[in-house]
């Protein structure tokens, strides 16, 4: 019996697995990635277990052990292996090249000490943060190596622990115990070989699912026993859905698979004791191959930014080419005064060995090359190297306030807002299209029984809601007396109406459909009830209930949980399952049905079926399913019934147009000669080797054909809360949202409606063509229809442009709430007239995405407002994220729950997972996790907004900031003869960047907001300056570089012109330039922040006065030439004149601009910002007469 | 034009050993003008050897105009950088000789013509502080200098100019801050009076 159990189980996973397949051809060299390695075929290189004879298993090749580490170093390598690690990155290879440049003689630009500084900080502060990481690791690692169980020690299970355990023996785990490693397993406490294991920590599914030993092994006693058998298995892979092996066990062969193996993390449950054989162990065993770390991904801005990086090399290029060449002119001019030049001198005219030697020259062309190395040294800082560790602590320190954001902390489950990746923290503001799966993401994934059609008649419209302690009082009064009560642990609304019909007499045929009715409910399931006793503390005065039970369900659909639960809710109460016989509380009867045979749900036969003998011998087949599917399998009408089938079918389309997910109910008798057919049929099938489901599937059309309707049911999956209203955001902010669901076309459909993503003057586009040829009419017809014209990727930009000019929004300076409000609503209404919706399913994106037609699919999909796609498979969803992707620059955005969406999710741009019911798969696959679908408008619309604004003028500013700084130090190499000579003193060139500036970028990189959230969420349109690319693109990045060449003159040539003739020396002049360049580069961002908080003014002004400090402290020491030098310096007029007048001069042009922009070319943003800043003042007068007069 | 600030120049030089002396001998940051049969050269150094040396003196008619040739240099530069017991012994002792010598007698400190020096000049044409003319000079007054031309900047071509310039309380006379700050301003106000009206116009 069991053993179809366990085909008929997977079956599901097979045909979709054969789907996959299909895809897999097409799609392999697309996303290798995704994939899991192509397991090697079990013939080929079979991994050799014997059971229960560990020496032998590992005489040939030694497995590995079941110790597991997931620490990275140990006390000798952490040095080594993390500089190793920390060197993999572009910025401390430059840092180091830079370096070891200067430590060359010729090339010592810097003081030695000095030029290691900024490579030291960076990787003592990344060292000390990775050895504290990997010590709480080696804390856990230790806690779960010697953790113990149960192994099969010379004849006795004995207490071992897990790092010892090797493959080949034989393991015993008790109930609630947590499993070792990956086990096969051999028997379990329960006779017919069933235990119950709970993935929690694999997968997250809270729910209990079942495993099966064969029957030959689990009769065995292994205590006392030498070897047994032998497992052939495939090598070790990460694939947890899958396990192919077979065994051979006393001279018989059977096969396994993936419902025989128990994984390492699973927890038993319900279940004494299961004895199983280990086959992968430590960090082979599945478990530990997933933990590997999802490929990181990388921000679109960044890639912008490495571009303009390549612009900035280009500029260092021309500028060490520019002091290279004219130190080889001026070599070249002075070739005969060399040897005797004062300032140059290349011999010593000392007495000693050295008399008449070459001093530091190599030749022209050496000195060339050279003067060259060392005005990169100089330079260094043009490349903003320290900008990647700039932005990793800004995105850290966004990503803190992303989790700290009350507003996206979801209560219900408990779950924050959760940061996994922080690189892509600014992607979030240019997404322009969001895929979103259904189930669980849009809905809540809790299925509700909501309507029911019994007998052609619908109830469930007017429900009243019931607590279950009350329906003691209500109920329990009118049904029959009990003894026992027992609750759910949820409260279901039951139609009173039809509970009045239950509570009749069994009697015609209306009574006994609904009897059957329930009954199938009840039965018809795989839900396992679980019994917990607890004392009855709510109703304590009522002494009659002094035991109550609770009674949970169990069960891998969730839509199986609620029909049960429903049941029980109308007295049909399921209280046991085992393989053999069910129990089932009837009003308070305790009813014992014998299950005959069950035909698990599949999704070719979309239907299941149990086969039940009643008590008094009668035999029934309970069938529930899906309507297209049990339509044609009912018996022929009888007078009696024919109202009851189109009466059924208009309830069905009532239910399904709601939103509702729908089943058909019916049931009918058999007869003993065709209860003996099916029965010889079943037994083959279920114990046949091979094609045993297409077998079974043949088994089942036996019995499942002339059935008597009984009804149909209606499950609402509610949609989570603020679902239409993120939607319609999400779509104002100029984001298509597009939902990939597994559901059946009507479901997607009416929850497309539900939740206003479809609406009912939208034309529908409804692609699903079963074969090539038939798609590619369907899509041609739907181009040609609607006038959609081809683009090629030629004119891909020109698209993008135009796009974002049609979502471009003019506010008005003064415009009030209302104006823009009903300004939206005006153009939402024009554009829905025309718009289009496209509907395509699975079977059609196999042939389209399999083919050439990816981009006829294409130029439909992107010209259609919505697109719904239905019944895709996993690797569906990321083929159709890839289409995007591959064919536009714009960012994708993809959400979901389950592990059905980590393909998908790990493909887009940006990954979002959703903590919900069906596990963390897709959370820890995810860039970004949430509790709720509907924090995605507060994820875009605010933190993405603000961190891509942040982010835009991060690298902006660091662009500038370091530029200008490099350039200054350049016009004054023009001066010196173009030797690489800094006029400021080493350590302000290396503090420049780490200490004097720093600060403040990372401080207005985490906290600037351009405008308030309210704001940004009143106004979604807000949204596309990200689309834009407003805050960062090539012309932002030239117009900054003209404003760096300015200012760096500006810098330059005041100092020059006012000290021209004095006696100046060149470290005054060097303090004067660095402290002049601090505060200008302060001044410059301290005008683009945009909210000024305490923390604001402290990072900006104490940059300053961390500057003067530093300064004054290295001209206190009188070891450096610079000594004393601010002290006299502060005393001159001049020189805070000089200060002042460069400040002033050099921001002149970049405040004319940015005012005169503001005046006569506002952006959205800008106006938005005056909006708020009105309003703010009128609020303000508002509440002061109140105060007055109050 | 000599280019005190070409970088091989302005690193010749051990501050250390202006402090210390003899008491600190890794000179050889003071490459090519290092040591000198294997003693250091105090002080060491390429900017020290080229100590300037012409010499002036002035005069109004047939009186000698005094040059007060003490206080030159930074106050804390004689009291802290330069060695109070650091005395010139091999100073200027090479086979090529580059500028002035010093009394070995007199300690670095007392030394203002090379402390003034060793404030290395920012820009290739720069002032150096001779003394100072502490009596007033009228308007049309002659006077005679008489100088003692011992600066070679014939090997590179360079130009030798003597100032006498009044130090205000800006520093020496330089209009260009002045008119820079005139200009800036006025262009501030003239814009600040357009935008005032854009304000006026359109206001928001």
């Amino acid at each position: 019996m069991e053993l179809q159990n366990n085909c008929a189980t997977f079956e599901i996973s097979g045909v979709s697995s054969a789907v996959q397949e299909k895809l897999n051809k097409s799609q392999r060299i697309r996303h290798k990635s995704l994939q899991y390695e192509d397991n090697l075929s079990l013939e080929e290189n079979p991994r050799l277990i014997y059971i229960n004879d560990p020496r032998r298993t590992n005489d040939k090749y030694e497995f590995t052990g079941n110790e597991i580490r997931t620490s990275k170093y140990t006390v000798i390598t952490f040095l080594p292996k993390n500089l190793f690690i920390q060197f993999h990155r572009v910025a401390y290879l430059y840092f180091l090249a830079i370096a070891a440049l200067n430590q060359l003689p010729p090339l010592a630009v810097f003081g030695r000490t000095v030029s290691l500084f900024p490579l030291l900080f960076v990787l003592c502060v990344t060292a000390i943060k990775d050895g504290y990481e990997d010590w709480r690791r080696h804390r856990s690692d230790r806690k779960e190596n010697n953790r113990e169980s149960l192994v099969l020690q010379s004849g006795q299970f004995q207490m071992k622990k897990w790092k010892k355990i090797r493959v080949g023996e034989v393991v015993r785990i008790c109930a609630d115990e947590t499993i070792p490693c990956d086990i096969v397993l051999l028997g379990t406490s329960d006779l017919s070989g069933i235990a119950y294991i709970q993935t929690m920590n694999l997968d997250g599914e809270s729910n209990l699912k079942t495993r099966y030993a064969w029957q030959e092994t689990a009769s065995t006693n292994f205590e006392g026993g030498t070897t047994l058998g032998l497992i052939r298995c495939e090598q070790p892979n990460r694939n947890i859905y899958e396990f192919t092996a077979n065994m051979e066990f006393n001279r018989q062969r059977f096969s396994l698979s993936q419902s025989n193996i128990i994984l390492r993390g699973c927890q038993l449950k319900n279940t004494e004791w299961v004895i199983g054989v280990v086959v992968y162990a430590g960090q082979e065993t599945k478990a530990m191959l997933n933990s590997a770390a999802s490929p990181s991904k990388r921000s679109r801005l960044e890639s912008y930014m490495n571009r303009e990086t390549l612009w900035l090399s280009v500029f260092l290029f021309v500028m060490c080419a520019v002091v290279a060449l004219g130190m080889g002119l001026w070599l070249e001019r002075h070739k005969d005064e060399l040897d005797t030049l004062p300032f140059y001198r290349k011999r010593y005219f000392t007495h000693g060995r050295y008399n008449g030697k070459t001093y530091k020259y190599y030749g022209i062309a050496m000195e060339i090359f050279f003067s060259f190395l060392s005005s990169i040294i100089v330079f260094q800082i043009m490349i903003p190297i320290s900008l990647y560790i700039t932005m990793e602590l800004v995105r850290l320190g966004q990503s803190y306030f992303m989790i700290e954001d009350k507003q996206m902390y979801d209560s219900f489950t408990d779950s924050r807002f959760q940061c996994r990746s922080l690189n892509i923290n600014e992607d979030m503001g240019q997404i322009r299209y969001v895929f979103a799966d259904k189930t669980g993401t849009l809905t809540q994934n809790k299925m509700e029984f909501q309507r029911a059609s019994v007998h052609g008649k619908d109830y469930g419209s007017s429900v009243h809601i019931i607590d279950h302690p009350l329906q003691e009082a209500d109920i329990a009064a009118a049904s029959v007396s009990e003894i026992r009560r027992w609750k759910l642990k949820s409260g279901i609304s039951v139609d009173t109406e039809l509970v009045d019909l239950l509570h009749k007499d069994l009697a015609g045929d209306e009574r006994i459909d609904a009897h059957e009715f329930f009954l199938t409910l009840a039965a018809c399931n795989t839900v396992i009830p679980i019994l917990t006793h607890s004392s009855s503390s709510s109703c304590a005065e009522r002494e009659l209930h002094e035991d109550v039970e609770t009674i949970d369900y169990q069960g891998e659909s969730p839509d199986e949980q609620a029909l049960v639960a429903a049941a029980s809710a109308y007295g049909y109460t399921l209280m046991e399952r085992t393989s053999g016989h069910i129990a089932i509380d009837v009003n308070g009867k305790k009813l014992r049905l014998d299950v005959l045979g069950l035909h698990e749900f599949d999704s070719v036969r979309k239907k299941m079926s149990v086969v039940i003998r009643f008590p008094d011998n009668a035999v029934k087949v309970l069938v529930k399913g899906a309507d297209t599917s049990m339509f044609s399998i009912l018996a022929k009408e009888t007078e009696k019934t024919d109202y009851i089938k189109p009466a059924t079918q208009s309830h069905l389309t009532g239910y399904s147009s709601q939103g509702l997910r729908t089943l058909v109910v019916a049931a009918r008798d058999l007869t003993d000669a065709e209860l003996e057919e099916w029965q010889c049929s079943y037994e083959e099938a279920s114990t046949s080797l091979t094609e045993r489901s297409t077998k079974l599937r043949q088994t089942a059309a036996l019995i499942e054909c002339n059935l008597n309707l009984l009804g149909a049911t209606g499950i609402e999956d509610k949609l989570q809360d603020g679902v239409p209203d993120t939607i319609e955001s999400l779509r104002q902010a100029g984001i298509k949202v597009w939902v990939l669901t597994g559901d059946k076309q009507e479901t997607a459909i009416s929850i497309g409606l539900s939740c206003k993503l479809l609406t009912l003057n939208m034309q529908q586009i409804v692609i699903n063509g079963n074969s090539e040829d038939e798609c590619r009419t369907l899509l041609a017809a739907a181009k040609a229809k609607y006038g959609v014209k081809s683009t090629n990727c030629g004119n891909k930009n020109l698209k993008r442009k135009k796009n974002a000019e049609n979502d471009y929004l003019e506010i008005s300076g003064d415009s009030r709430t209302s104006n823009v409000s009903q300004w939206h609503a005006g153009k939402v209404a024009g554009v829905t007239s025309t718009a289009l919706a496209l509907i395509i399913d699975g079977n059609s994106l196999v042939y389209i995405l399999e083919k050439d037609l990816e981009s006829e699919l294409f130029d439909l999909a992107t010209s259609c407002r919505v697109v719904l796609c239905c019944r895709v498979a996993p690797l569906q969803k990321a083929g159709i994220v890839d289409l995007i992707k591959s064919r536009t620059d714009d960012m994708t955005l993809a959400i979901g729950d389950g592990a059905n969406d980590v393909s998908m999710i790990q493909m887009a741009d940006v990954g979002v997972g959703i903590c919900g019911q069906e596990g963390r798969q897709a959370v820890m696959a995810s860039d970004f996790a949430m509790g709720q679908f509907r924090f995605l408008k507060r994820l875009l619309l605010v933190h993405g907004h603000w961190n891509y604004q942040r982010v835009g003028y991060l690298v902006l500013y660091n662009f500038y900031r370091n530029a200008v700084f490099v350039l200054m130090l350049f016009w004054y190499i023009l001066c010196t003869a173009f030797s690489t000579t800094s006029a400021l003193t080493d350590w302000s060139s290396v503090f420049y960047s780490v200490i004097y500036t720093s600060i403040p970028t990372i401080v207005v990189g985490i906290l600037d907001k351009d405008l308030s959230h309210k704001t940004l969420l009143q106004y979604p349109k807000l949204y596309s300056a990200g689309h834009r690319q407003e805050s960062y693109n090539m012309q932002l990045f030239w117009m900054t570089m003209v404003d760096t060449l300015w200012q760096s003159l500006v810098l330059f040539y005041i100092p020059l012109f006012t000290y021209k003739e004095s006696s100046i020396d060149i470290w005054s002049m060097g303090s004067l330039w660095t402290i002049a360049v601090v505060v200008l580069v302060n001044i410059h961002l301290a005008m683009d922040i945009q909210r000024w908080v305490l923390i604001t003014h402290v990072a900006t002004w104490g940059s300053i006065m961390i500057t003067y400090v530093c300064m004054v402290i290295l001209d206190s020491i009188p070891i450096f030439p610079n000594y004393w030098t601010i002290y006299n310096l502060a005393k001159s007029a001049t020189y805070w004149l000089t200060i002042l007048l460069i400040t002033i001069l050099a921001l002149l042009p970049r405040f004319l601009f940015k005012v005169l922009h503001q005046t006569f070319w506002p952006s959205d943003i800008q106006i938005a910002r005056e909006a708020e800043i009105l309003r703010k003042r009128a609020n303000h007068l508002r509440s002061k007469p109140d105060q007055s007069s109050g | 034009m000599v280019i005190p600030n070409f970088a091989r120049y302005v690193k010749s030089r051990s501050d250390r050993q202006l402090l210390h002396g003899l008491k600190y001998n890794k000179t050889s940051t003071c490459k090519p003008e290092e040591s000198n049969n294997g003693l250091p050269i105090v002080p060491c150094g390429l900017i020290a050897w080229s100590l300037f040396n012409d010499t002036y003196t002035f005069a109004r008619g047939m009186v000698e105009l005094k040059v007060s040739r003490k206080n030159i240099a930074w106050k804390s530069d004689r009291n802290h950088k330069f060695g109070k017991h650091v005395y010139p012994f091999n100073f200027q002792n090479g086979t090529l000789i580059g500028g002035g010598k010093l009394d070995p007698s007199l300690s670095l400190s007392d030394q203002e013509d090379l402390i003034v020096w060793m404030r290395t000049a920012a820009l290739p044409s720069f002032r150096k502080l001779y003394g100072r003319i502490e009596e007033d000079l009228e308007a049309e007054e002659v006077i005679l200098v008489n100088l003692t031309n011992n600066y070679n900047t014939y090997s590179f071509g360079g130009k030798k100019t003597l100032v006498l310039s009044t130090s205000s309380w800006l520093g020496g006379k330089n209009d260009f801050l002045g008119i820079a700050y005139i200009a800036v301003g006025s262009s501030c106000i003239f814009i600040s009076f357009v935008f005032m009206l854009l304000h006026v116009k359109n206001p928001r």
